[in-house]
């Protein structure tokens, strides 16, 4: 079917990309409107629209494969086989090549006219003066003809896009499986499904957004997606706070996406393309300080949708929502937007931070900050989803990181292989908490599952183990990447020498396998400390875990180092498989060598020493487990460990569960001042102030009124009324006496009349 | 056919409305059904016209007026009848005909306490043809008389069939909007005289101005006149506050038409009279009018998070709202009086819906007192449902109409018009766009407290508490159905009012700095 | 012929219906009187036609004759209608069109 297609300009499935949101969206209406009514209330809808949409996201991720491998071997003779995650093998020719010519591996962006604007006539004389910094580089726009111009919606696909594709529908399918058992009788069942939908739906939507608008909207779509999951069960205030927060926090940050956009859109000549702005932040075109203070307003959004320090508080709130709702938006996909966005605007960030050749910048220091203190924050939680989504936290810190030091595909492929083994970590967590009657207490409800439910703690232990960065294991490979990437380990190389995220980063492997340790411990080992007896989930549980478990093993040696192929005698081509297929269109058609975008080599050193960080943590802690657990093994804390007797610890200790202050800061000083006081002197200002002034402008008037009435109106208009009107009254009271009903009376005075009338015409005339 | 539009077309649809309230005014009080037939009927057929002229008009020509008419009206003080339709006021008329007849269906059950349809009904009507009247005057006498007619219905809809406190806020809203009026009659007037062309006509006047050498200090004074009355009608910080007590006391219906129409004469007359007639006594006022905008956005949202009334959280929301369409207006850009247009019909739409959501809430729980309400999805899943499509839309949520209202006009603001100072309005655009966080604090906070959650002991077991009725599935879906397709599609506004706001932007991209 | 005794008799009866119509209080008695005005009046109009030699003078009596028994039957319907109701015909009594 493939060689069918490829005699066209470009592939049947890059034209028509766009099937891959809709199928989702059009879920959304049908579930919503016949969802109740079929026998599985809805969900077959949602399965069956995301099994298209994936088997459309593997047709083009091997159709992009195979761009990519006919780009290489421009001979186009041979066949690559490509062997994804042992799931599927297929065999593509890539023969087309010459067709597709240069065009190969850069952006494939089809757009169609949405709305337009304005003539454009103020580019004219607009940035003439050129004095102030932002707009240093809209003298350009003087060239641009002012003939108006339009604003476009389509698909840009490449290799990043391709990547997100696959892991969205892939991710989201497993969940919609999983989903069946773990909501089932759930009291919105159907609901549940179709905002299911509606947010991959969105998410596809932003993936492919060919203009930083069409992302807005992808951006706030998946938000209110977010906030209608995590407040599914709204019913419990808890859960509605949850959700109202996880809203208002990103859209703090969409402030910055909002200015951050408007500010590109300009500076690019009036383009919300994102091919556009990058080539025109590679080429120079937009000014340093704009490109800096677009990347600082961006970041703003990147710390709020991806959980950045010190906007990521409402993520572990987030887990209020149903567990496969965080396996899927707040872990694997949804919180990586802020990434992904990253990678997408990177020659932006690239140059806004001037990441090349630097030690330090704000990207940077954020991510590690944020890999550092959500890890931290991960030892402190009861409640095995909030282990998991600081480490989520930790992780997303990780990913910002490598993109701050200029690693690139690292932090993209973290990003991927991260997908995979947290969104295995989380389905395993609900299939804990499914059969520990739905709680996520590890202290107080679990405790030695590891006999009742073997599937689930064997899938978990990976997912663990990936994400802890245990060769040879996905987490391993990317993390090694980004250590890498940071190229201040010696002998790497790489785009600075970023030292301080280098120790982040090693503080961060062994304090991810520390509490990912704890967290075993206290869920699989010891004993029961629940009520009734635990199980094992059923099959639509437990199906999708070993998928992802699968998945958590292997992703990783897609992009394994040249070295370690070499060393294996595997075949070269091998090699950074993953790296090939994102990057050409991500970044190196933009940012060249000669710009100073280069790899770091890796270092089996630095590797080993990170792995044994890793192992080295996760020994110390499993030791204190195991002697905790010799004593008692019920207990869960040492009665009188460092907590309870050193001071400092303590105080440590209660930072941590105060979760740094920040939740205070926010509730209680900004959310609760602005709602508070400031709103209420607002109010008071306007009712007692504005509405004073009017009150005492209307009190005025009446009062002026009232003298004018009584004095000028009462006194000299209306008397010489009132004089008229009671002589008029008067006058008939006194003729009314003549009136007196009789009627000879009235005869008599006519004929009085009638005699006076005779005598005044007999004698007048 | 066509030549019947061409000259009596706008008419007819501007006149149906009184038609019906002359046949009402000749039945019994009684006959309720039939008043409300009447009403529906008359509004309908005023819409009939209203699609006759939109289907026949020339989207191509979408800057000029159409259907236009120009006819000898009082010789005394060269007032003329003229009238037409272009792609600024297209949007604004064929809001008002949506929104019209949908109040009048949604009258059918819900007459507010003192009752009489038929007088309510024809007040409405007069309404409609005072608002399609100001929207299509081509002529200032007329767009004033037109401007006025509105008026006196609207106060006596408050003040009879409003809550408690309606006298109050009736005269308050009376008065206020008088106080414009007048300094705006007198700017008319100064405009013929000062002119010196005995001409009424908006277009005439705009080139007499242009050619003649009217000082600054006289334009900026006139266009000082004509700001105070349609900034009034708007409303902007800090002429707004009738508009929360007139909005908590008027009937929804009355609500309604005020929150969707009649806020937006105000903003009408800025970009049909005051700035295409006063362009540079415009650039003179546009940083004040964007502070006062952005004063407006981010003191409205901080005014509904104090209120503890739904209604008059809903009311304080519009004068945030408004301060994004004036911080369009305010750029003088072909960019800032498109998002402008846009966010009039969006907010039209949406905060009029919000105030139909908020009269049924009423009717159900007697009460708006946000701390006594909760739990409306589980009494009524739907009417929930459709509340918090709204909020999200009125937060500017992309995909739905709020959205294009806002967001342009914020970038509009990055860039404004060449005479203006660039860095005062990018600082207006960044207290914008922070007013968008509030903007979603409120209405969530709103959403979470009415919606969400179960309901209170008081009410858990009210057998009155229903889902939506017949009645209000009709008049909200035209209203809900627009606003999901203009976030989609929002070229349905902006191509026709692209070439109109074009023409505003290169009159004051003409005059040079 | 003489003029002057038709205009005598006329005057005196006139005078005669003018007393009675003033001083008497039965209802009956007031509209006899008023024959006796009206007939007056004849008397007169029938003496100015046969003295100017003019028919119009007798064709007007006729009218007045006419005229004057339409009266009549309306006046005494009231009358009876008073006496119904009040069970006397005293003009005196019958003050309803006191102002």
């Amino acid at each position: 079917m493939f060689a069918a297609e490829e005699a066209v300009a470009n592939p049947w499935i890059y034209d028509n990309v766009w099937l891959i949101p809709a199928l989702p969206a059009a879920s959304f209406v049908l579930i919503l409107f016949f969802g109740k009514r079929l026998p599985y209330k809805g969900a077959e809808i949602g399965i069956t629209a995301l099994l298209a949409a994936f088997g459309l996201a593997l047709i083009a991720t091997f159709t992009w494969i195979g761009d990519i491998q006919g780009l290489e071997e421009s001979e186009g003779e041979e066949h690559a086989l490509v062997t994804d995650g042992g799931t599927q093998t297929v065999v593509l020719t890539a023969e087309a090549g010459e067709e597709h010519g240069p065009a190969r591996g850069a952006p494939v962006v089809n757009e169609v006219e949405w709305f337009g604007i304005g003539t454009g006539a103020n580019q004219v004389t607009l940035g003439s003066d050129g004095v102030e910094a932002v707009d240093g580089a809209e003298g350009e726009e003087a060239a641009e003809p002012s003939s108006g111009f339009n604003i476009s919606i389509g698909t840009l696909v490449d290799g990043q896009s391709v990547m997100l594709l696959f892991v969205v529908t892939f991710i989201s399918l497993l969940v919609h499986v999983y989903s069946t058992d773990y909501v089932n009788g759930d009291r919105r069942y159907t609901h549940y499904f179709a905002f299911l939908s509606l947010f991959t739906a969105s998410m596809l939507f932003m993936v492919l957004a060919s203009s930083t608008l069409q992302m807005i909207v992808g951006w706030e779509l998946v938000g209110v997606c977010s906030f209608v999951l995590i407040g599914h069960w709204w019913e419990e205030k808890p859960n509605s706070d949850a959700a109202l927060k996880a809203f208002l926090t990103n859209r703090v940050g969409d402030v910055g996406l909002l200015i951050g956009v408007t500010i590109l859109y300009f500076a690019a000549g009036r383009s919300f393309s994102f091919v556009t702005i990058n080539e025109m932040a590679v080429s120079g075109e937009i000014s340093q300080n704009t490109l800096t203070i677009a990347a600082v307003c961006l970041m703003a959004a990147v710390m709020s949708k991806s959980g950045q320090f010190i906007l990521h508080t409402w993520l572990p709130d987030a887990m209020a929502g149903p567990t496969p709702v965080s396996a899927l938006i707040h872990a694997a996909t949804m919180v990586v937007a802020g990434v992904y966005m990253i990678g997408r605007l990177y020659p932006v960030f690239y140059e806004g931070f001037s990441i090349a050749g630097s030690s330090i910048n704000l990207m940077a220091f954020i991510g590690g900050l944020t890999t550092v203190g959500g890890g931290a924050l991960a030892f402190v939680q009861r409640d095995i989803k909030k282990v998991l989504a600081y480490s989520t936290v930790s992780q997303l810190g990780y990913m910002v990181m490598a993109l701050g030091v200029g690693a690139y595909t690292a932090g993209l492929f973290h990003l991927f292989t991260h997908a995979f083994f947290k969104a295995c970590l989380f389905l395993g967590a609900g299939s804990v908490s499914h059969a520990c009657h739905h709680s996520f207490d590890m202290k107080a409800d679990m405790g030695g599952l590891r006999k009742y439910m073997p599937k689930t703690f064997w899938t978990f232990v990976i997912g663990s183990a990936a994400l802890a960065g245990i060769p040879p294991l996905a987490g391993f490979w990317s993390k090694d990447e980004i250590l890498v990437g940071t190229g201040a380990f010696p002998g790497t190389g790489g785009n600075g020498t970023y030292t301080i995220p280098l120790i982040f980063g090693l503080i961060t492997a062994a304090m991810t396998a520390a509490y990912m340790t704890r967290t075993i411990y206290l869920t699989f080992f010891g004993e029961y400390r629940g009520h009734g007896h635990p199980h094992e989930s059923g099959p639509r549980i437990t199906t999708p875990l070993i998928i992802l478990a699968f998945m958590a093993v292997v992703v990783g040696f897609l992009n394994m180092p040249s070295g370690f192929v070499d060393f294996l005698r595997l075949p070269s081509g091998w090699a950074h498989l993953f790296e090939d297929w994102v990057e050409p269109a991500g970044i190196a058609s933009f940012v060249g060598v000669e710009n100073g975008f280069t790899h770091a080599k890796p270092s089996l050193l630095l590797a080993i020493l990170a792995t044994g960080l890793a192992v080295g943590a996760g020994v110390v802690v499993w030791r204190y487990y195991e002697r905790l657990y010799a004593k008692d093994p019920k207990a869960t804390d040492y009665v009188d460990g460092p907590v309870a007797n050193n001071e400092l610890v303590a105080a440590g200790h209660r930072v941590l569960v105060e979760k740094y202050y920040l939740d205070h800061l926010y509730t209680d000083v900004i959310a609760g001042g602005i709602k508070g006081p400031v709103a209420r002197a607002a109010n008071w200002f306007n009712q007692n102030v504005l509405d004073g002034v009017v009150h005492a402008a209307a009190r005025s008037s009446v009062g002026l009124g009232r003298f004018v009435y009584r004095f000028v109106d009462q006194g000299l208009v209306d008397g010489t009324v009132n004089a008229s009107g009671r002589t008029a009254s008067e006058s008939g009271q006194f003729l009314r006496r003549v009136q007196t009903g009789q009627v000879r009376e009235y005869a008599t005075l006519m004929f009085g009349a009638a005699a006076v009338l005779a005598a005044v015409f007999i004698f007048a005339f | 056919m066509q030549s019947f539009l061409d000259s009596w077309g706008i008419s007819a649809m501007v006149f149906i409305p009184l038609v019906g309230v002359a046949i009402m005014m000749l039945l019994p009080e009684k006959e309720e059904e039939l008043h409300k037939t009447i009403a529906l009927l008359a509004s309908v057929g005023a819409g009939i016209f209203g699609v006759l002229l939109l289907a026949n008009f020339d989207y191509d020509r979408s800057g000029e007026l159409q259907f236009a008419v120009d006819r000898r009206w009082i010789d005394v003080i060269n007032a003329r009848y003229t009238i037409g339709l272009d792609g600024m006021s297209l949007p604004l008329v064929a809001l008002t005909l949506l929104v019209v007849p949908l109040v009048i269906v949604y009258s059918w059950n819900h007459i507010p306490e003192p009752g009489n349809a038929k007088a309510f009904l024809m007040l409405t009507l007069v309404l409609h043809t005072g608002m399609l009247g100001t929207f299509v005057a081509g002529d200032l006498v007329l767009f004033f008389v037109f401007f006025e007619v509105v008026l006196l219905p609207m106060y006596f809809m408050i003040g009879v069939w409003g809550g408690e406190q309606r006298l109050y806020a009736a005269i308050k809203f009376f008065l206020y909007t008088l106080f414009g009026s007048a300094l705006m009659l007198v700017s008319f007037l100064a405009l013929y005289w000062s002119t010196g062309s005995a001409t009424f006509n908006i277009v005439e006047l705009a080139e007499q101005v242009a050619a003649r050498d009217i000082s600054l200090r006289t334009q900026v004074l006139i266009f000082g006149g004509m700001f105070m009355g349609f900034g009034i009608k708007v409303p902007m910080f800090p002429f707004h506050t009738w508009l929360p007590d007139a909005h908590t006391e008027a009937p929804t219906q009355g609500s309604v038409i005020l929150a969707a129409v009649l806020l937006k004469l105000g903003t009408y007359g800025f970009i049909r009279i005051a700035i295409p007639i006063l362009p540079e006594a415009a650039v003179e006022w546009a940083p004040y009018i964007g502070l006062l905008a952005v004063i407006g956005i981010i003191y409205g949202a901080l005014g509904c998070l104090a209120q503890t009334d739904m209604k008059r959280l809903i009311a304080f929301s519009s004068v945030a709202h408004m301060g994004y369409v004036m911080l369009g207006i305010a750029t003088l850009t072909d960019f800032g009086i498109n998002a402008a247009i846009f966010g009039m019909v969006a907010h039209g739409l949406i905060t009029g819906m919000l105030f139909f959501l908020a009269g049924s809430v009423k009717e159900r729980y007697h009460t708006l007192e946000i701390r006594r309400l909760g739990g409306l999805l589980v009494q009524a899943p739907r009417m929930g449902w459709i509340l918090g499509i709204t909020t999200m839309a009125s937060l500017g949520l992309p995909g739905l109409a709020g959205f294009w209202g806002e967001f342009p006009a914020i970038l509009a603001s990055y860039d404004p018009a060449p005479q203006l100072n660039e860095s005062l309005f990018r600082v207006y655009m960044v207290i914008a766009a922070i007013g968008t966080v509030l903007a979603a604090a409120y209405l969530l906070w709103l959403l979470q407290r009415t919606a969400f959650g179960t309901p209170s002991e008081e009410f858990a077991d009210d057998p009155h508490i229903h889902d939506t009725v017949f009645t209000e599935w009709v008049a909200w879906v035209p209203m809900l159905i627009p606003i999901v397709v203009l976030g989609f599609v929002p070229s349905l506004i902006f191509d026709v009012t692209n070439d109109s706001a074009s023409l505003i932007g290169d009159v004051v991209q003409a005059l040079g700095r | 012929m003489f003029l002057n005794q038709f205009l005598f008799l006329a005057a005196a009866l006139f005078c005669i219906g003018i007393y009675g119509v003033l001083a008497r209080r039965n209802g009956v008695l007031v509209l006899m009187s008023i024959e006796l005005i009206l007939n007056s009046v004849n008397i007169n109009l029938v003496a100015f036609g046969a003295f100017h030699g003019h028919i119009g003078g007798q064709v007007f009596a006729l009218f007045v004759i006419a005229v004057a028994a339409a009266e009549v039957g309306v006046g005494l319907a009231i009358v009876l209608l008073i006496y119904r109701n009040r069970r006397s015909i005293d003009v005196a009594e019958a003050n309803l069109l006191k102002g």
